[in-house]
């Protein structure tokens, strides 16, 4: 996908002449200059990068990109993405949805996609609310949670989005957040060298609906005692002098410790490649919402095989065996007879 | 057994044009597999023919019941013929179910062969037989014979080492050897199929043998029968033949688009009867770089054909009834993003589920208007099964050409009915253009060479098809409504009522290629028959038949359904009766009653099944005695109805070869 050869891109190469219309302040703005800036450094070209998306705020992104792009409908972007990226294995691929596109309406495609492991790269912005239709709450909200369509409280269990995309035996999972744009880029940039279904959940502040949903966690005063970051093959620990970690219980549940009362030894070594996706589950289980110490970066990152490359395999073989297809021959493949 | 029975000679069958067998039994009897097979050795015979297959929904309905019967209707002739046939002249039930289901439909002193074995206590009371329809009159008329099928195949393998509950499981070949004989098929092709299709299983390939041979042997040496039959070969143009069905027909046109327009073929679909069928075959025929994807529901099928169209792919999509709803959000986005795609409709009985494994034509309305906003699209029907061919092919030249989603309509009797089809010419194909944008189309304000992704071709008014990794076209496209030519965002009032229009304009403009709408039979007939779909075969049956008994009538069948013909007012407004068959509640008839204020008649039937040649006579006679005596009318209505005294039901088969004429010439 990368070509060595094609000159370097900047910024202004994947920026697109249309005004930018989120409202001010949103966590949207953070992640298109993250990932605009991020093009160049991947070495692709805009020609042959698609932008594919649903409906909600997080979808306007495609128009802000100078690649192709496609603003679909909503829920649908992931069955859309698979189609283009089985028919064209050379593109870059990639989905932007949000917690109601692609968890609510959208959420068959999103799994189904996970399971076939197509080589996609999804970025899910969950800020826990509907923004484009005013602040109904969304399928990550909270329980009890007050909005315009639940004056007496929101019923409805939320979803775990990473939990979700590792049920659905995605290759690749991983979570990152709108302020940290270091964080958000190299998550990225690992989302986008997997091969297969790549599922990163963005933390985005909607700070019109629902205002600082995730500042427990992501605020920089805050970033130290409460994220934790992932690192493959390290001990997970975190806080301001890394002074708690997690631990494997024996109940298989992942749990925070003090390091200081189990020892640095006794703390769970990350392990993204593990084929069994139970650890990645467990972490994903660590934190019940963004207002405990959460888990980010790359839960989970396996290999298995990508669906459109085994298409395309299937074509050159039955090519291979038997030569290209005659039209004339298959028209008389079931008998014929003369008059 | 026919109208022309010519006298028997001393030891050779009897000569007929034509007869209609219905072979019916419990849906594990393999009475489809013994359709397909008479079926396929009759075409090879060289005779015209035409099949309806009829199976329960269920796919193991309780044995014995009603609801578990499951036919196959062939009709053989020796010259041209355009449907399975009206009333069965044979039927062969394997149990008292089947005769019970099917013995209304079979024609009046016609024959019926029974597998006497299943005529037991048990079998007749799940049958819902109270007295034995054997003793009790109720096939009086008919010519009855009784054959111990299960009996004479147990026997015929019991050398072969087959368990007796196996062995049983070969009596639709016994019925298969029996009618063979009976119609003087040649043995060798079965022969040659049962041995190929169980060469796996050997004692499997060497039961069905046995049985075969065995009713064979019991038509020719059981002093039962009288003399067998023969239907000739049909005098049909010279040519390659092939039998094809309707589903198999429409694959294979895909195939030949995708070729002639060069493009890779990506299917995105989701099982649904009956419409399965051309996902399998598609998917066979990976050597034609044809890439099929089972999606995960119906909106995933048709969205997975929207991407890859984005990236350049032929994108189709096939479905039935409830797909067709599932597909409609996403329809309006392809309407939206001017992109070809391809959806196949093989309608069936709805609403729901409805009846889904038996046909209707009653998707019409949704296909041409069933999205929110305005969303025109075009709309094609195939009037026949080896007519899905050159249908899929012309549906796809218009997606292409005209950058839209098309709406090829198909049905359950087109997709599982089977005729013979003179192989096309492959070179004579018509070639389709995709034309794919390699450059800049406009220059700016500043002089800059830039792209407009909805800049549109003046005649046709197609948007450019510019796919991903084209460098320097680089667009969004999107649901929102667009500005003209630049293709952004635009929510100006004026704009939007321009795209409107230009999409409208767009579609109605399709309506250019199209030839001359043709009127076949009478031109200065009072009466036209006006179809669309797969009501061809029997409207063409009715209007023939009334023809060669002297009346003037007229028909017009439409496969471009919409835009609808520029030339179809003038046609339909130069006769005084418009009669428009449907497999709906009058969904034409109303079209064309709202577009051209013609006061045509709906002529509607909504049972699940087509149209017999035989209703459609019936409705033409009454629109004929209505209109009142004219010159010739008196001597073909008494000639009509000396033919209905002695043929209650009145024979299909009958062929259309009324003259071409031109439209523009009345």
């Amino acid at each position: 996908m990368t070509d060595t050869a094609s000159p370097a891109t900047t910024r202004k190469d994947w920026a697109s002449d249309q005004e930018v219309r989120w409202c001010p302040g949103c966590g949207d703005y953070s992640i298109l200059t993250a990932v605009q800036l991020l093009m160049p450094d991947l070495g692709v070209r805009p020609e042959q990068t698609v932008f594919v998306s649903g409906i909600g705020c997080s979808s306007r992104f495609p128009y802000y990109m100078n690649t192709y792009g496609m603003h679909s409908i909503h829920g649908r972007a992931p069955a859309i993405a698979t189609g283009l990226a089985v028919a064209r294995p050379d593109l870059d691929v990639w989905v932007v949805t949000g917690d109601g596109d692609g968890l609510s309406i959208g959420g068959n495609h999103l799994i189904h996609a996970l399971r076939r492991n197509v080589d996609i790269t999804i970025l899910l912005f969950n800020n826990q609310i509907y923004g484009l239709t005013k602040g109904q709450f969304s399928p990550t909200s909270e329980v009890g949670k007050v909005t315009k369509s639940t004056p007496f409280g929101s019923l409805d269990h939320p979803f775990n989005p990473l939990s979700l995309a590792l049920g659905a035996e995605a290759s690749f999972v991983a979570r990152t957040h709108d302020l940290d744009r270091q964080h958000l880029q190299e998550t990225l940039r690992r989302a986008h060298e997997h091969r297969g279904a790549a599922f990163v959940e963005i933390y985005q502040n909607c700070n019109v609906f629902n205002d600082g949903a995730f500042d427990t966690i992501t605020s920089k005063q805050n970033r130290g005692a409460n994220l934790i970051p992932l690192v493959h093959g390290q001990p997970i620990r975190f806080g301001d002098e890394g002074e708690r970690g997690v631990v494997m219980d024996d109940q298989g549940r992942a749990a925070i410790v003090d390091v200081a009362d189990v020892g640095e030894g006794a703390l769970l070594v990350h392990d993204e490649e593990r084929p069994d996706p139970s650890l990645a589950f467990a972490l994903s289980r660590l934190a019940p919402g963004p207002t405990a110490p959460t888990p980010v970066g790359v839960f989970r990152a396996v290999e298995r095989a990508e669906y459109a490359e085994q298409v395309s395999a299937q074509l050159a073989a039955a090519q291979t065996d038997a030569g290209p297809g005659e039209l004339s021959q298959l028209l008389t493949s079931g008998g014929t007879w003369e008059v | 057994m026919t109208d022309t029975a010519a006298a028997p000679t001393s030891s050779g069958p009897i000569n007929i044009d034509k007869v209609v067998i219905r072979f019916a039994g419990d849906s594990g009897d393999g009475m489809q597999l013994t359709g397909d097979r008479f079926t396929s050795v009759s075409a090879g015979f060289g005779n015209d023919l035409s099949t309806m297959p009829d199976f329960p929904a269920e796919i193991r309905a309780p044995a014995g019941t009603l609801a578990g019967v499951s036919a196959f209707q062939v009709h053989i002739s020796d010259h041209d013929i355009t449907t399975p046939g009206d009333a069965p002249d044979v039927l062969v039930a394997m149990n008292p179910a089947a005769l019970r289901a099917e013995l209304a439909i079979v024609r009046p002193s016609g024959t019926v062969i029974l597998n006497s074995d299943t005529f037991d206590e048990r079998n007749l009371k799940k049958a819902g037989y109270v007295e034995d329809p054997r003793h009790d009159g109720t096939l009086a008329g008919h010519t009855v014979y009784e054959v111990p099928m299960s009996s004479l195949t147990v026997e015929s393998v019991k050398d072969l080492g087959v368990k007796p509950r196996d062995a049983d499981r070969s009596k639709n070949f016994f019925a298969l050897g029996l009618i063979s004989w009976m119609y003087t098929r040649p043995v060798e092709p079965t022969v040659a199929w049962i041995t190929k299709r169980f060469a796996s299983r050997p004692q499997v390939a060497n039961a069905n043998l046995a049985a075969f041979r065995a009713g064979h042997a019991f038509g020719e040496t059981a002093e039962l029968f009288d003399h067998p039959y023969e239907v000739k070969p049909a005098h049909l143009p010279s040519g390659t033949y092939t039998n094809i069905t309707g589903n198999t027909a429409l694959a294979w046109g895909l195939v030949a688009a995708g070729q002639q327009a060069g493009l890779p073929i990506f299917l995105g679909s989701y099982p649904i009867t009956p419409a399965s069928d051309i996902l399998h075959e598609l998917s066979k025929h990976k050597r034609f770089g044809i890439r099929t994807f089972q999606a995960e529901d119906e909106i995933a099928g048709i969205g997975a054909a929207i991407g890859a169209a984005f990236g350049g792919h032929l994108g189709v999509t096939t479905t039935s009834g409830p797909g067709l709803s599932l597909k409609a959000e996403a329809l309006g986005l392809a309407v939206s993003l001017e992109l070809p795609l391809l959806l196949v409709d093989i309608q069936r009985g709805g609403p729901s589920t409805g009846l889904p494994t038996k046909t209707e034509a009653a998707d019409l309305m949704q296909a041409i208007y069933g999205r929110h906003g305005e969303a025109p699209l075009p709309v094609l029907a195939a009037r026949s099964p080896a007519d899905c061919f050159d249908a899929a092919i012309e549906a796809v030249r218009i997606a292409v050409t005209y950058r839209t989603p098309v709406i090829l309509l198909s049905d359950g009797y087109l997709a599982n009915g089977a005729e013979p089809w003179r192989l096309p010419d492959v070179a004579t194909l018509p070639t389709i253009e995709p034309d794919f944008a390699t450059g800049t189309n406009h220059v700016d304000e500043d002089g800059n060479e830039t792209f407009q992704p909805y800049k549109r071709d003046p005649e046709t008014l197609a948007r450019p098809w510019a796919v991903p990794g084209t460098p320097g076209l680089m667009h969004r496209v999107g649901g929102i409504e667009k500005a003209d030519g630049t293709g952004n965002i635009s929510y100006d009032p004026r704009n939007h009522e321009k795209m409107v229009h230009l999409r409208a304009d767009k579609v109605a403009g399709i309506a250019r290629d199209y030839p001359a709408t043709e009127v076949e039979g009478d031109e200065d007939a009072a009466v036209l028959v006006l179809g669309w779909g797969s009501t061809w075969g029997s409207i063409g049956a009715a209007v023939k038949q009334l023809r060669a008994d002297g009346h003037k009538v007229a028909r017009c069948h439409l496969t471009h359904l919409f835009p609808l013909p520029h030339d179809l007012g003038d046609v339909l407004r130069r006769f005084e009766r418009v009669l428009v068959p449907e497999m709906n509640l009058g969904q034409l008839s109303r079209l064309v009653r709202a577009e051209y204020l013609v006061d045509a008649t709906s002529i509607s039937k909504v049972q699940g099944l087509p149209f017999t040649g035989g209703e459609i006579e019936a409705h033409i006679l009454d629109a004929l005695r209505a209109l009142g005596p004219s010159d010739g009318a008196q001597e073909a209505l008494a000639r009509t109805e000396a033919r209905l005294a002695t043929t209650p039901a009145p024979p299909a088969g009958v062929t259309l070869a009324v003259a071409g004429a031109d439209a523009e010439d009345a």
